[in-house]
């Protein structure tokens, strides 16, 4: 192997956490340096931002004008972008603003309101610029961050799975939470990928890795409202980390039509 | 010859005060006991040393999308309960497995062969239907010219001891009488236990169930108790309300795969593939190959699969079955259908676990029944 490929880790609107799940590899650490360039990443060194990247971790949303003109100046420089984290591939928690006005907000929030500069919604990165593989989670999970980096060391596709969560609960054997004890679980039309956190601490899947590939959104939303969920906790279960991805977004709140697009304020 | 009259004769008799003899000795014979127990709420399949560990009184309530446990201390039966979402495939053939390693040695690579040697399980109070499904996957894994057998099932399964339980209650989502695998178990187990309030009737079907009887010393059991604990098994299966119309059933499907009923239930199935997962005939796997950071090591994993993922149908760089009801056709008539030209039998058993662990509810014996409604009505609205 010749030069070590040199890597960048980036960030827009988010709390850092899964940035920091690549410093949370604390064995392997020493290898991943060996291995690559870690030529930006402002948790671990003070390097400026110089030059191109063979492989750019792209963790947050966009939610600034700002951030619009940095997206494409780090895709510009990147051969293979990957985004990080539920914020960067769907934007966040944040994207709750999409199902509202941003001006109330700003206005219940902040002081002086008019210092801030925002667009109207957070959008996911690949809504701005071509995105070559999405890493799902809030946070990321540690040992699919590691696959996901060998497999570009190795140059082969990485084995990440896009399928429900339940099909990781009955390979681990957890019993099934709505099934057994009626709580509302989002595992059925979530990506899998957390190594079913929630479920084996008997609690229902909170969608931290967004909707599964091709997987039928409303079917469950019918269930649970047949069940007696509540509309309320519904609302809510879909209304978080991933509340903007297309299939969580429709479930169970209209799209306001003046947030869909991204535009500015 | 009646089957009833035939069994009679070899009919022995297990007190109930005696059960722990029984694993006591399977023990001491070198086996795993593998029986029903409750854990996190249902009724699984897991290690037992001690009978008190068998769910004695429990009784569960499934239907479509439901399941629930509780406790009756008035019961004097131990099987009392019906399969939880746990069946034998997950000891037969585990989710997941490691098949080989390859590493580099000095740039050369070198592969080692990792599949483990399987325990010798004993599984215990195994019902009608999963004693029916261990057959159906006994087609699939095992060729009985001996040239492509899977060598871990294969070696598990001559290992391997089967005690079936005749069930005397069922669940709402039971269908095993439809599927001909219950709840009389004829064939495919080693010992066949008939519960009474006080005794079990033991029947032995193999030279290895005998062995086990004839260790035990077992007691004949008396003509009117044979009696009685088979009355309550025949009458249990004529209560049996939930049904399959068979007649037919390949042929049914294949001249309805643009049946509108496809699209319809659809709508409803959310694709999360539970229902794959806890059928203990369904056998599909992925294989994948990992690689650490360094390149060097790399290793082949077999890990279980279902046909509602939507990446098992991908093959040319695509996804081939795109929606959720070509997917759901694809298992259905799978079952139901193109299992009989693979393997000459159906690949359902009747256990229900499908219409259980639906997170949405959706009952197969009612979706096979609206296709059959609708046979024949060229685009009408099932």
């Amino acid at each position: 192997m010749g030069k070590k490929p040199r890597v960048g880790v980036f960030k827009f609107a988010s709390c850092d956490g899964c940035q920091l799940s690549l410093l949370d590899c604390e064995e392997e650490l020493l290898e991943i340096a060996d291995r690559v360039e870690v030529a930006y990443f402002l948790e671990a060194t003070r390097l400026p931002l110089t030059g191109s990247f063979d492989l750019a971790l792209v963790e947050g949303s966009i939610s600034t004008p700002e951030q619009v003109e940095q997206i494409h100046d780090i895709r510009a420089r990147s051969r293979v972008l990957v985004t990080i984290g539920a914020c960067a591939t769907a934007g966040g928690i944040q994207a709750l603003r999409n199902f509202a006005s941003v001006h109330e907000f700003l206005r219940l929030v902040y002081a002086t309101p008019e210092y801030v500069e925002t667009l109207a919604t957070s959008t996911p990165i690949a809504d701005h610029v071509p995105v070559d593989f999405e890493l799902r989670g809030c946070p990321v999970n540690k040992t699919q961050l590691l696959e996901l980096i060998s497999a570009t060391l190795a140059g082969r596709r990485p084995n990440i799975p896009r399928h429900s969560v339940c099909i990781d609960c009955k390979r681990a054997g957890i019993t099934c939470l709505p099934v057994a004890y009626g709580v509302p679980c989002l595992g059925p039309v979530t990506q899998s990928g957390c190594g079913v956190l929630c479920p084996s601490y008997n609690r229902g899947c909170y969608g931290c890795f967004g909707p599964a590939q091709l997987t039928n959104v409303q079917g469950l939303v019918q269930a649970y409202r047949r069940a007696g969920v509540p509309e309320d906790e519904l609302d809510r279960l879909f209304h978080t980390f991933n509340a903007w991805a297309p299939g969580f977004r429709e479930s169970t709140r209209p799209v306001p039509k003046e947030t869909e697009g991204n535009t500015e304020h | 010859m009646a089957p009833d009259e035939g069994r009679a004769e070899t009919a022995l008799l297990l007190r109930k005060t005696r059960f722990q003899d029984l694993l006591d000795h399977l023990v001491q014979a070198g086996y795993r006991v593998i029986g029903p127990t409750v854990r996190e709420g249902v009724v699984t399949y897991d290690e037992i040393h001690r009978v008190e560990q068998i769910p004695r009184g429990w009784v569960d309530l499934q239907e479509p999308g439901k399941y629930r446990l509780r406790y009756d201390k008035n019961n004097p039966f131990w099987f009392s309960f019906t399969p939880g979402p746990i069946s034998l495939k997950r000891y037969l053939f585990p989710p997941t497995q490691t098949l080989f390693r390859v590493r580099r040695d000095n740039g050369r690579p070198r592969a080692e062969a990792v599949i483990p040697d399987p325990p010798r399980y004993a599984f215990l109070g195994v019902r009608g239907c999963d004693v029916r499904a261990v057959a159906v996957q006994d087609r699939v894994y095992i060729d009985r010219q001996g040239q492509f057998s899977d060598s871990y099932y294969a070696k598990a399964r001559e290992r391997c001891l089967i005690i079936a339980v005749e069930c005397q209650t069922f669940a709402d989502t039971c269908f095993c009488t439809s599927m001909g695998s219950g709840p009389q178990v004829q064939s495919g187990a080693d010992l066949v236990l008939t519960e009474l309030p006080d005794a079990f009737v033991v029947r032995s079907l193999s030279d290895k169930g005998q062995a086990i009887v004839s260790a035990l010393e077992l007691p004949p059991a008396a003509p009117e108790q044979v009696a009685e604990a088979d009355q309550a098994v025949r009458e249990a299966a004529g209560s049996m309300e939930r049904r399959v119309d068979t007649t037919d059933i390949r042929n049914l499907l294949l001249r309805n795969l643009e049946n509108p009923r496809w699209e319809e239930v659809a709508k409803r199935c959310i694709a999360c593939a539970n229902c794959t997962m806890v059928c203990p005939t369904c056998f599909c796997f992925t294989v994948q190959e990992v690689t650490d950071l360094s390149g060097e090591n790399i290793e082949r994993r077999r890990v279980q699969d279902s046909c509602f993922n939507p990446e098992f149908s991908y093959a040319f760089g695509t996804i081939v079955r795109q929606t959720v009801s070509s997917r759901y056709r694809q298992w259905l008539t799978h079952k139901f259908a193109t299992w009989y030209d693979q393997f000459g039998t159906p690949g359902c058993v009747g256990c229900g676990r499908c219409i259980t662990w639906c997170p949405v509810g959706i009952d197969v014996t009612e979706e096979l029944q609206a296709i059959r409604n609708s046979d024949g009505e060229r685009g009408a609205s099932a």
